[in-house]
């Protein structure tokens, strides 16, 4: 049995901080505009926060269970290898995950 | 649905255009959604939860990493730095999102509530005096709705179809690298790059507990002095 107030209340936590983000800039945008800083991190932080999502990602694969984390690997050269050909984020994400999905749930590997 | 104001082509023509431009990343986002509502049900979650949270969020990234979290029982606190965190980039879409297209206090609350990756993506890639305001809540309306409606698909079909399907949540991992392609694309930064991923480097080995919390704040650090010094020079 799950606590849905502790769910609610984490959900409504999250959304306010999403929306209070989404909303900052059209409230603040002239002293955004004006601070070094802001606009320095505003130039750094989204390739940066994304590249330390996927390492993340990469970092919670079971590289020590039986397959050595292969189907992982294996989709994560799909996705690069068809986003580099064909720039296309939904196609690289549905190939590559698919190739791990299978790879994991068929008895071979 | 009311008069469109401008000269209408056929019926509904701002939908059209919208769905001309964005209609790919709408299925794309549907297609994700699944995944999503699967991913929900399979920590344990009943299948409405997916919906829910898609609908009232509507940040994909950090709704994959949050379902994790709620699984585990995470405090309330780390849940909060953590959607802080990750979607400070939002920070800035706000400086460049053509929002004075929008017509209408509500229409303006919305856009901004549903100003995702996507959506930023896919208007500021257009002239602003091409976007009509019906197009561009159009175009966040069939982001939203795809997103939500797959989460819903996914949480029925999820709790019977593809309960013991493993492998579910690298749509995350893929997402994040496909993400990561294309924000150095933008920006060709190598030293971003590099600091990031040493960051997350560290983080894992110092505290591999913690490591999203502690490679940010690394990197954050590291952002600060670097602009520092670079003001110095």
């Amino acid at each position: 049995m799950h606590d849905y107030l502790y769910i609610a209340g984490a959900l409504a936590v999250a959304v306010a901080i999403t929306v209070v983000l989404r909303a900052t800039p059209f409230v603040v945008k002239k002293t955004i505009d004006q601070a070094p800083l802001l606009i320095d991190l505003g130039r750094w932080m989204p390739l940066g926060a994304i590249a330390i999502l996927a390492c993340y990602c990469l970092t919670r694969i079971d590289y020590l269970g039986n397959n050595h984390g292969l189907p992982q690997l294996i989709g994560v050269a799909v996705t690069v290898t068809i986003h580099l050909w064909r720039r296309n984020a939904v196609l690289s994400i549905l190939t590559g995950s698919i190739a791990c999905i299978l790879l994991m749930n068929t008895p071979l590997v | 649905m009311s008069e469109a104001a401008t000269a209408p082509v056929g019926r509904a023509p701002d939908l059209r255009a919208a769905a001309q431009h964005a209609g790919v990343i709408w299925l794309g986002l549907f297609a994700l959604g699944i995944g999503f509502g699967v991913v929900v049900t399979s920590h344990g979650f009943p299948w409405w939860l997916a919906p829910v949270i898609s609908g009232l969020m509507f940040a994909g990234s950090v709704e994959f990493i949050l379902v994790g979290m709620l699984a585990a029982g995470a405090p309330i606190a780390a849940i909060a730095l953590t959607t802080f965190l990750i979607n400070s980039r939002h920070l800035f879409y706000g400086l460049s999102f053509p929002l004075h297209r929008v017509n209408g206090r509500l229409a303006k609350a919305y856009s901004v509530f549903a100003l995702c990756d996507e959506a930023y993506a896919l208007t500021t890639s257009k002239d602003p005096k091409t976007l009509t305001s019906r197009r561009i809540l159009w175009t966040q309306l069939g982001l939203h709705g795809s997103w939500a409606i797959g989460a819903l698909a996914g949480g029925i079909v999820g709790a019977t179809l593809l309960g013991g399907l493993e492998g579910l949540d690298f749509i995350l991992t893929a997402l994040f690298i496909v993400l990561t392609i294309d924000a150095y694309r933008a920006t060709r930064d190598n030293l971003t790059l590099a600091v990031a991923t040493g960051a997350g480097v560290v983080a894992f080995v110092l505290a591999p507990g913690s490591m999203l919390l502690v490679a940010m704040a690394i990197f954050t650090a590291t952002l600060v002095s670097r602009h520092l010094l670079s003001r110095r020079n």
